[in-house]
């Protein structure tokens, strides 16, 4: 993890400019396109809510509970450069009776849970404190 | 030519949780389907099966364990696996078998054994697979049918009583239907009343995952004639189109839909029935019945858009105005639907199979839809994989 706002990595492809996640993607996926390398490239840390819900039963494994399980939201954010819906949790504390459709979320970095003494760390969504999704959004590369 | 094959016998096991091998449901489903076509097992030339994920090495080669068990005769055998859509698979490679003239009579059989609880991916550490991602993170499939209704709620005023309508309908069809898992009405206030369990679904509004069994005997026309069939149900319409780039929609099991900055964005369920009402040459319009994919109460409303009930939107005034119930102008889902049954994946797509016949056939009992002569299947599943079946009489 670099310095920096957190990120989300994702490819894109250096013969078509499409967007891919999540990064372990290996080959071009548009039909048009033969296929060029894909780039690895930081996608929109901004996105709006395209849906949401939350989970209020345990996951079965893979997904690696705290004890007592606690529930939390989920939300599908579209990014708007990418045209893409990228899923995730939403940070602790904050509940579906927070989040609507069409809502501007930020991406952060949060635990997801501790293996031994290490934290493995995940993307989430956090809403925006006020809607200034369009003062943050990046440029087109 | 004409690309139609008769469905000459159907047949099931009833749905539970019987905890037995899925063998023996696969096996009383093809017997009741053989003695319903009035065809001789020793007589079949082609053994389809619908595979399973979670029985072993026997429900990989499903069609193979289906034929010994009945009895080895030499018939050629086949396996299909498309997640939800593995029986409507299993059906087209028996159709496509029969047009290219290889046999005249088939046998398509899917069957399951299904774990309590969430499905849950393979065992171990694989973040190479999606499927495993989604779940480590917390994603589970009511997550998903969640992300739809809530969508729907937000677009369309979908309501909570809607979702519960919904299950109340299905499952008064359900409960007079002797193969259905789930026997019991509900009310309103029951439904709303279960617990949550993806905002804002809840318990009883998603469907439970089921043991059972379906089979279909399919045969040529001429078959049918030469063996006294004189008007069967026949298939007009097998689709089991994969999606197109870029797909827009949120899909199981992935985390990101495909970018649609560089592609024109598609609805990969939208595609599904399109093709069936193409091959058919027909419209939603010409519909007396639907089958259709209930994973939760709410995603029936999705699917009256899909499959051209309705303009997208209109679903809600659909359902309230009770057109979609038994006795409305085009009943769906009066098998029950998942709501009733439970899910048992190869064996669903057959299982709706089941349904239209017996419904074309006039054999529905108290479910039975006044006049039936045209009805539709839709399912979906993970990675790419839908279907949808148009059967007439």
């Amino acid at each position: 993890m670099d310095e920096g706002p957190p990120r989300l990595l994702g490819r894109r492809c250096s013969a078509c400019g499409t967007y891919f996640f999540p990064p372990l993607i290996e080959a071009c996926r548009n039909p048009v396109c033969a296929g060029g390398p894909l780039e690895e490239v930081p996608l929109s840390r901004t996105g709006r809510i395209w849906s949401y819900t939350n989970a209020c039963y345990q996951p079965p494994e893979p997904f690696v509970s705290p004890d007592p399980f606690e529930p939390f939201a989920i939300a599908a954010v579209e990014l708007e450069r990418e045209r893409m819906v990228v899923l995730g949790q939403v940070v602790r504390g904050v509940g579906v009776e927070s989040l609507k459709v069409g809502m501007p979320m930020e991406l952060v970095y949060e635990t997801l849970h501790h293996d031994g003494e290490v934290a493995k760390i995940v993307w989430k969504w956090r809403p925006l404190a006020d809607d200034s999704l369009q003062v943050i959004a990046e440029p087109a590369r | 030519m004409s690309r139609e094959v008769a469905v000459l016998g159907v047949g099931m096991h009833p749905w539970g949780k019987w905890g037995r091998n899925f063998v023996s449901y696969g096996v009383h489903a093809a017997r009741a389907a053989l003695k319903d076509a009035g065809v001789d097992w020793r007589d079949v030339q082609f053994v389809s099966g619908a595979a399973t994920m979670r029985c072993g090495y026997p429900g990989y080669v499903a069609g193979a364990t289906f034929a010994q068990a009945l009895g080895w005769q030499g018939a050629q055998i086949h396996t299909s696996y498309a997640a939800c859509a593995s029986g409507s698979q299993a059906l087209a490679a028996a159709r496509e078998k029969i047009l290219s003239g290889a046999c005249e009579v088939a046998l398509v059989v899917g069957a399951d054994t299904t774990p309590k609880g969430f499905l849950a991916p393979a065992k171990g550490y694989r973040p190479e697979d999606p499927d495993w991602v989604r779940f480590y993170i917390g994603i589970t499939n009511p997550t998903y049918f969640a992300l739809y209704a809530r969508r729907r709620m937000d677009l369309y005023g979908a309501t909570e009583q809607d979702f519960a309508a919904i299950k109340v309908k299905n499952a008064a069809a359900g409960a007079v239907n002797p193969n259905a898992r789930y026997r019991k009405k509900y009310s309103v206030e029951e439904v709303l009343g279960s617990a949550m369990v993806a905002d804002p679904l809840r318990l009883f509004q998603i469907c439970a995952t089921s043991d059972g069994g379906a089979a279909v005997v399919l045969s040529s026309l001429d078959y049918a004639r030469r063996h006294g069939h004189r008007d069967p149900v026949r298939v007009a319409a097998i689709s089991t189109v994969s999606p197109r780039f870029a797909s827009s929609e949120v899909e199981m099991p992935d985390i990101a839909t495909d970018s649609a900055a560089t592609a024109e964005g598609h609805s990969f369920r939208t595609s599904i029935a399109r093709k069936a009402y193409e091959e058919a040459g027909i419209g939603p319009e010409d519909l007396s019945l639907a089958e259709v994919y209930d994973l939760a109460s709410s995603m029936e409303l999705d699917w009256y858009e899909y499959i051209g009930l309705c303009a997208p939107g209109g679903a809600e005034q659909l359902l309230r105005s009770g057109a979609t119930a038994l006795g409305g102008r085009v009943p769906v889902n009066p098998s029950g639907g998942l709501a009733s049954f439970g899910e048992a994946v190869p064996a669903q797509a057959l299982a709706q199979i089941c349904e239209l016949a017996w419904q074309l056939r006039g054999q529905a009992g108290e479910r039975q839809v006044a006049g039936a002569r045209v009805g539709i299947t839709a399912n979906q599943g993970l990675f790419g994989h839908g279907s949808s079946v148009i059967l007439k009489r």
